[in-house]
Order: structure tokens, then sequence, then C-alpha cells
């Protein structure tokens, strides 16, 4: 007979203000097989744990039902508690009468109803729960960074510092990402080469650090702690292992009309190339969509300079597969296309730019040396208007609808750059809102209006006329004068919004983890924890899971490699026991399990069976690895003869639920 | 040969022959029958937007119902008919509450619920014979000739219902130049408006607008300037005191066609 | 403040007003600007603040030569135009308060000008 205990929480006024709990508990006090059924304020509290603890042991309790918030809260925190009292952890229920009651209603009398629903579904289920004895699996003492900007570079070197094997796995010829291409940084204006460089050598440099630069993740397998990644090497067309990074292919290569990707298109590169000077690794690397020997079997010039004989035509793909522990995401963040907003005329003319290719411009590496000249005729800009909010808190079809948080700082700083360098030069910025919270932002933004005396319009551009003579008409509002203003400017601009990385998406997929509408990886907790996601072992660092400015993203690296650290430093970790298994007797051996499995968990094996007239048969029949499975329940809907079943989550538990709800 | 029904306006039948009259024998020339539905109205020249408003709306319905009714998709030229009839078609098939309101008072057969696929003149030029095709057509090509395409307002805008082309950066008039041989110049105002009916009360707005837009076509090098609008061809040319030619697209598309004698500037 | 007549405005056009970010797109665009006293972004505040009789009587009504550049370039898809039409009607429903009449029109023409100019003005002017 079983003895079953029923505890309502109040959740102070989130529950009992629309949920009259003391007729719940009463209620379901009445239930078959309840002994006990009490209400408190605070369940989770100590006290409210305790009522539980001493309820188990005072009246010998078989199974109890917790009438609370989310299991996704506090699952753990009763099965805790439970297992403290000496009930098998697995014989709590929990019934959601917050999320999926008080919450999303307003009047009580339903709520009232529908919470005792809810309780006797899971009275109904805990009938049938069996105590479950949790296994523990291995973890590999590696980690993964997929993504080699400064937040993959930042997770790595962190993990690393903590002695443990970390691999970064970069889709460029070289890791930097981003802030390799940014000239200085807010809100210090110290060079970003020179602060990101010396991480980038030491992250090559470091023995625990494997980089695998011009790769990409192609499969992931397993689950926390066990995951099985196959990495693609791209085909460099170059001997990584032989290259010295001397520089002398990329000088004599004769194809030198390639579009450089590094500095935005502002110039060009050759098809066999080295993306800049402080690349890691210095490798280089030929592009086959212009190297005139893969193209067309003649040229060859590269293979006949190299000393060292790394040039390598008939390099293919290779595949690798590897062990992690954890695996860290930090595929970051692009500007957008800026297609569809042409009323700026950014496809009409070379000298309306985007910001990031502004940094190009201004950097000393960049297409002009360091000099601020535009792009058409490469003259000396006078007169230069920035326009805020490109594609950013957009409703309409064409843009985003967040703030990309980091283009009023960035704007602040090119304006006062320009200033600083260029004195003769007038620089307006149109902006609906200046947002610049953090530490010392503000007074960076102050000091761009009142010591450099940028012009500062709120209002926004509404039209871009380029004129032959070089002149740009810029057509905007200036709300505070209430005027309709024409400037005439030699360069145009644009804070384009920024928005994840495309490889983010089909990343996601493989990792299984949540994306919000915009693409951005989803934390496990919004605020308390930020650099997880909801699937275990895969953790966020930096622009994949929203924009961010640098010191946010080192911040959010660093924390997400204390996560990954956190997780390494175990030798095992508990297993979820809610896993599947087959009964072979009933098992037909269809295959249609395996086929839907999303982590192999489900193998076949051939088995002797003995029959009823003593003779043997040999079938095959499902077998589920227990270490692997995750208990997502796939297998159990696709089974047609019913042989799969989830523990502690079984087809009968299932379907008494359902009666008691229907009942 | 492929029929279409064919919505000329009234403005085709009077001050604007030229649009009408080389639409149709290009069409003829193309393999393109056009015909008109009979006792059309007026479209109304301009669309109100306001929710409450039906009665300006009929006369539209009445047409792409004459065309539902023929089993054919409409054909329009004007620019101003275009944005009234598409406009029409886009809210009939989205607002339940207008479809009501509008068969209510028609007492349609069957009530009409933006059936018509409505193609401009380019738009059947592009989609259904193709610009490659036209190209292979062309027999008196426009070499040399640097045409800048003006949009205005109506062809593209509002972009969500028009659904013609990108609205700040089309490329369907470019490419129609490009297919009667002669070379596209890609000037900012083209999708800018020419001042439209402001002309009747104030001559110096229409002139300023029209100004701008004709300043920024000869600023980027036009020989010349077309388009799909005869309010757009008459500011152009009325309001406007720089010396650049405009004509109708349909003009240019009889002359490569050789329909035409070209025209004297 | 008139409560019915901005129930009415806002009806009318269909826009929520409360989409409006005070960007002043729609006023960096708009070609009419320098002719109104009232301009686009004002026309969505006003509406918002309801003063629409103020709009009523304001000559911008007739100066908004609807070429939807507000409308599509506006990042919030607030469509200012239909603001402005919605008050133009607003105005021009009230009883002898057309802003154009027949007879004011011959001595507008000339030989070229295309019907569609007057068919347009009296559709934007006139009940």
């Amino acid at each position: 007979m079983q003895r079953i205990g029923v505890f309502v929480c109040h959740c102070g006024t989130n529950i009992a203000a629309t949920v009259d709990v003391k007729t719940v508990a009463e209620t379901l006090g009445h239930e078959a097989g309840v002994v006990i059924s009490q209400d408190y304020q605070y369940m989770c509290s100590e006290s409210g744990q305790n009522l539980v603890k001493n309820a188990i042991k005072e009246h010998n309790l078989t199974g109890i039902v917790i009438c609370s918030c989310s299991p996704r809260m506090h699952e753990n925190t009763f099965r805790k508690a439970a297992a403290a009292a000496g009930l098998n952890p697995y014989l709590v229920e929990i019934a959601n009468i917050r999320e999926q009651c008080s919450w999303i209603h307003k009047d009580i009398a339903t709520a009232t109803d529908k919470a005792i629903i809810l309780g006797r579904a899971a009275i109904a289920k805990v009938h049938l729960n069996a105590p479950l004895i949790a296994g523990e699996s291995p973890v590999a003492k590696r980690a993964l960074v997929i993504g080699g900007g400064i937040a993959g570079i930042q997770t790595a070197l962190d993990i690393a510092e903590a002695g443990f094997d970390v691999d970064i796995v970069e889709k460029q010829p070289t890791i930097g990402g981003k802030m390799a291409q940014i000239d200085k940084t807010f809100p210090t204006l110290d060079c970003a080469a020179c602060i990101l460089t010396p991480k980038m050598v030491e992250a090559s440099q470091n023995e625990h650090i494997t980089i695998h630069s011009f790769s990409e993740v192609t499969d992931v397998k397993g689950f926390v702690g066990n995951f099985t990644v196959t990495i693609k090497k791209k085909a460099r067309f170059v001997d990584e292992t032989k290259c010295t990074g001397c520089g002398l292919c990329t000088e004599k290569c004769p194809m030198k009309k390639v579009p450089n990707e590094f500095n935005m298109g502002l110039d060009n590169r050759s098809a066999v190339y080295i993306p800049f000077a402080q690349a890691v690794p210095k490798v280089a690397t030929i592009d086959p969509n212009y190297c005139m020997m893969l193209k067309t079997g003649k040229c060859g010039v590269c293979s006949k300079v190299c000393s060292v004989g790394a040039i390598d035509y008939k390099q293919q793909d290779r595949y690798i597969e590897e062990k992690y522990g954890a695996i860290v995401v930090a595929t970051g963040f692009n500007p957008i296309k800026l297609d569809k907003y042409d009323e700026f005329a950014y496809n009409q003319c070379p000298d309306v730019v985007t910001s990031l290719e502004l940094e190009r411009l201004m950097n000393a590496a960049g297409p002009n040396g360091g000099t601020l000249l535009r792009p058409s005729d490469k003259t000396h800009p006078h007169t230069i208007v920035f326009v805020q909010c490109v594609g950013s808190r957009c409703d309409d079809s064409k843009g985003k609808p967040y703030c990309s948080k980091i283009c009023c700082m960035y704007t602040a700083k090119h304006a006062m750059l320009i200033r600083e360098k260029y004195p003769d030069t007038e620089v307006y910025v149109f902006y609906i809102d200046v947002r610049t919270p953090g530490k010392n932002f503000d007074e960076f933004y102050r000091r761009a209006v009142e010591q450099y005396n940028v012009h500062y319009i709120k209002g926004m551009v509404g039209k871009v006329t380029p004129k032959s003579d070089g002149k740009i008409d810029v057509q905007a509002s200036d709300l505070l004068a209430n005027e309709q203003l024409h400037i005439s400017a030699d360069m145009v601009v644009l804070a384009a919004a920024i928005e994840p990385d495309k490889t983010a998406r089909p990343l996601a997929t493989m990792l299984t983890t949540q994306m919000d509408t915009n693409d951005f990886f989803t934390e496990a907790h919004p605020k308390l924890r930020p650099v997880e996601s909801a699937t275990a072992g895969i953790f966020l660092s930096g622009a994949c899971q929203g924009p961010k400015d640098i010191p946010e993203t080192v911040a959010q690296a660093s924390a997400a490699a204390a996560k990954a650290i956190g997780l390494l430093c175990k030798n095992s970790i508990t297993c979820n026991p809610c896993v599947a298994h087959s009964d072979e007797l009933m098992c037909n051996g269809c295959s249609s399990c395996e086929k839907v499995c999303p982590y192999g968990a489900i193998t076949y094996v051939d088995k002797e069976f003995r029959m009823p007239d003593r003779t043997t048969k040999v079938r095959r029949v499902a077998s589920v690895n227990p270490a692997v499975c995750q208990g997502c329940g796939a297998c159990t809907v696709a089974c047609p003869s019913g042989a799969m079943d989830l523990n502690g989550f079984s087809n009968s538990q299932i379907m008494a639920e359902v009666d008691a709800i229907c009942k | 040969m492929e029929t279409f029904t064919y919505y000329p306006g009234c403005t085709l039948r009077t001050k604007a022959k030229d649009l009408d009259v080389y639409a149709r024998s290009s069409a003829e020339a193309l393999g393109i029958k056009l015909e008109e539905p009979a006792d059309w109205q007026c479209c109304g020249g301009a669309y109100t937007t306001a929710k409450d408003e039906i009665a300006t709306k009929l006369s539209a319905v009445r047409t792409l119902n004459a065309a539902k009714e023929l089993g054919r998709p409409l054909v329009t030229v004007c620019s101003a008919c275009h944005n009234v009839i598409k406009q029409t078609n886009y809210d009939i098939t989205n607002d339940e509450d207008m479809a009501a309101k509008v068969n209510n008072y028609l007492g349609l057969a069957e009530p009409y619920s933006g059936e018509t696929t409505v193609y401009h003149y380019l738009e059947l030029l592009r989609d259904v014979i193709g610009f490659d095709e036209l190209a292979k057509k062309v027999t008196n090509p426009l070499k040399g000739k640097k045409i800048a395409a003006y949009y205005g307002c109506l062809l593209l805008r509002p972009s969500k219902s028009m659904a013609m082309d990108d609205p700040e950066n089309p490329t369907i008039m470019e490419n129609f130049i490009k297919a009667i041989g002669a070379e596209p110049v890609i000037y900012a105002q083209r999708n800018e408006c020419c001042g439209g009916y402001i002309t009747l009360e104030d001559k110096s707005q229409a002139a300023k607008r029209s100004n701008a837009v004709m300043n920024s076509a000869k600023d980027q090098g036009a020989d010349m300037v077309i388009t799909a609008c005869p309010l757009c061809l008459y500011n152009l040319k009325k309001n406007s005191d720089v010396d650049l030619p405009v004509y109708y697209f349909t003009e240019l598309l009889a002359e490569a066609l050789g329909l035409k004698e070209a025209s004297n500037e | 403040m008139n409560k019915n007549l901005k129930e009415q405005v806002l009806r009318s056009s269909g826009v929520n007003v409360l989409k409006c970010m005070r960007c002043g797109k729609c006023s960096g665009t708009c070609p009419s600007y320098d002719e109104m006293e009232y301009h686009p972004h004002q026309f969505v505040y006003m509406v918002e603040k309801g003063d629409i009789e103020t709009l009523m009587n304001s000559k911008s009504l007739y100066k908004c030569l609807t070429c939807f550049a507000c409308v599509d370039r506006c990042p919030r898809n607030v469509e200012p135009a239909k603001v402005v039409e919605a008050v133009r009607l607003a105005a021009v429903r009230k009883q002898d308060n057309n802003h154009l009449s027949p007879d004011q029109i011959p001595a507008m023409l000339d030989d070229e000008l295309p019907q569609q100019a007057i068919v347009t003005a009296l559709r934007k002017y006139a009940k």
C-alpha cells in the first residue's frame, strides 16, 4: 500500500494569490494513497524542506508530490531533501502550479481547480514511480572552444591555465576575430592589436592549447563529459607544419586582385595569403576560388618560390575526431548586410561605409596605412556624417529588433579619433538615443561632445544623395531645432546592426542547444546562469549570446571558462537514471528507435531466446547504452510494439497522469 | 499568343497616348495580346489608405473583378493606376473588414477577395517574357544611350503591397534599359517624389521636387530620363528647368523593337 | 484634447502611434518638410497626445505628397503618411471644409496636365 505525502507551496503570493492553496491541500488529501497533505509559505526554504523530511520519516512515506514551481527550478532541491530523509529521490514528483497555473490565470476558482487537477496527475504518477539509482560516467579532460575571436581565446587561455587541454576551432585561417580588425578600443583608446596579439601568441604557445585554424565543427555526438566531435580541417593547400610564414609566396603570387576580407574588401590581396602580419598561426592559405594553379593547372609560382616545400596543391579536406568533456561556443557576430538600406546609398557610393570599414580605413595596417582617406578618390574628407542605429531597434522586415549595444560607444570613439587627428574635419553624429551605460562610458561620450566638439544631432538621416563632384548630400532631421538639414558631406559612416555569425544556427542544431528568434544562443537562466546553455556541458562565451563590447565579452569568456573548468575537474558525473530501456521479448527488431535516437544510444544485438517448445531462436533486438541515452523519449514514441520505455516517465505513468487529468 | 487583361486608365486615353500606344504595339510584337475589359472606370488616381473609406476603392475592385471573371491576369502600365489597383488588391486580401464592406456594396455574383494577379507592364517584361528574351527580340538596340530610370514613388511604395522590387535599390527598370541595349544610370533621387499632384496648387514645391530628381539624374551623366507615370513625366518636363528629355519607357521599348522612329530631342 | 477625434484618427489610419521611437527618420526623408509647419514625426506625436484639431487646421495636411517614403523607411513600421491621411480626411469630411472645389480647377489647368492630377487632388482634398 502506497503512503503518499502532498506538499502545497504558496511561493509567497506567487501561487497563493491566485490559487486557494488550503483548498488544494485539503482536496488532494482525500486522494487514494495520500496520508498527509500540507501547505506552507515557502516549501523550498529550509523549514519547508524540514517539513517534508519530517513527514517522510514520521509517516513512513513511499512517495511525495510537491505542488510548487517548475521542476526546472526546484526538483533537485526536493530530491535532495527526500534522499536526506531516506526516500529514493526519484519517488518525488513536482506538480507545476506556478508557471503552468497561478502565473497564467487570473480567476482564483479556475486556477484552484487546475492546481488540483495537476496535483492529482502527479499523485497518479507517483503511485507508479520506481526507485532509480543514478550511475556515473567519466569526464573527458579536454575542452573544445568553437570560435577563435577574443571570446574564444580568453576562454581557452583560462581553461589552459587551470591545467586542462583545450582545442580552439576557428573557421578563418587565423584566430583573432573581429577584435583583430579594430583599430582602437573604447573607452581607453588603447590599440586593439597591441592588447590582442599578445593573447593570440600566448594561445599558440600554450602547451595545453591546440589551434585548429581554417577548420569547422561538422558533427557532435555524446553528452556532457563525453562529447565526440568531428572537426573538418579545410584544405589550405599549404602544409602548416612546414610553412614558416615568410610571406614570399604572397609577394610572388601573380593573382593580386582578390578582395581582401580582412580589410573589408577595401583593398586586394593575393590568391595565396596571410590575412595580416600578426596572424596566428602565421601560415599561408591558398584561396581556391582565385588560385590559377587550382583553377586551370597553370601557374605554380608559389610552389617554386617556397624554400621549404610547404605548398601542396593536392591537399584535401581532412576530418579528425576528438573527445571532449565540455564545449564552449564563441562564434561571435558580424555587421548586417546593408543591401536593404539604400536610402543611405551604401551600394551607390564608395564613400558611404560601415563602421567596421572605417576601422580598417583608420588602421595603420589598413588599406591607407592609417591615414583616413576617402575610398573613392583617396582624398582627405573634411565633413563626415555618422548615422546611428542602421538596422538596429527595427520593427520592419529588414532590421533587427534589438539594440546592437556597441555602436554608440564606437561611434563616439571614431568621432573623437577623427577630431583628434584631423581637427579641420567637421564630424556630425545623428542619434536617436545615446546609450552609454558602462564604466567611464558616458564620460567618454561627453568628452567627444565637450572636448572634441563633435556635433551630436538628435534625429535621423532620411536620404543620402551622392553627387558627381564627390560631395554627398545628407538629408536629415534635426528634431531639437525642428529643421530638415542638408549636410554636404565627404563621407558617411553607417553604424550597421550586428547579428550572430551565420554558422551559429547549424551549430546550435548539432549541439542541441537553444537559440532565440534572432539566432543568439539562449542562456540556461537569463540572470543566474548567463554563461551556460540549457544543454549540460555546453557553455556560451561572447557575442554569440547577445551583443557585447570587448570588456563584457572577456568577462563572460572567463566566466564560461570557470564553468567549463568546474566540469572538467570532476572525475565522473552523475548520470540521469531516467533513460530508456527495451523489453527484449516485445522488441520486433524494426530499427525505428535507432533511427530517431539523436544521441546514437541505441544499437541492435542478435540474442538467443528460448522458445516455449524448448528450442532456441536468435532474434535481433534493441539495446540502449544508458551512459549515452539522454532520456528524451523519442524512441518510446517511435517504437511500434511498445517495447521501449523510459525510466521515470514510463508509458503507464504518463497514461495514469492523462487519466487523472481527464477524470 | 498569350492574352492578358489590360487596364490603360483614363490618362492614357488623352494626355499620355504615347505610353499606351507603344505599350500595345510592343506587346503584340512580343507575342502578348492585351485585351481591355468592357466598361472599365477610372482607378481614382490615388489610393486612400484610410480604413474607413470604401467608396473610393470600389472602381479598382470592379476592374480587378472584371479580370477575375475573364480568368486572366491584369496588366497595368500607368504607375498611378498600378499603385491604386495593387494596393486595393493587397488590402482586400488582407483586411477582412474592408473586403466585407466592399463586397456587401457591390453584391457581385461571387465575392471578390483578391484572386486576380496584377502585373505592371515592366513586371510583364521581367516575369512573363523575361529580359533575356526581350533582348533577343530587340532589332534596334539603343546603343550608347545613357538612360536614367525614374521610378518615382508609386511603382515601389508601399513596398509591402507593391512588392515589385527592392524599394531602395530597384533593378527592374535598369535591367529593362540593359535589355533594350542602352546603359542605365543609377542616381539616388530615382525613387523620390516628383511633386505629384501638388503642381495644381503649388508650382514652386513641384519645381523643387522635379529639379531635385532631374539634377540628380543629369549629375550622374544621364542623356535622358524614362518613366511609367504621366504625372511624373509632366512634372519632370514642365516644372523642372533641367535640360534633359523625359520619355515613357514604352516609347523606347517600341523604338528598340523597331516599331517607332527614334525620338528627336 | 478631443478623445473621440483621436480614436477616429487611430481607427481610420490603422496606425499604432505608440510604436514610434522618436527617431525622426520620417521627417528626415520627407520631400515636403520645408512646406509643412507640422512635420511627419509631429503628426505621429500630436496624434498620440490627442492634439488633432491643431493638425486639422494646418496647411501641412495638403502638403503631404503621399509618396510613402516615411511609410517604407520608418524603422518601427509606424506609417506616418497614413496618420496624415486620416487627419486630412477628418478635416475635409467636415461640412463645407473641402480644400479644393471643382470650380477652382479650370484656372489650374494647362494643355499638358494629365487629368490624373485633378482626380488625385480631388481624392486628397475633397470628400
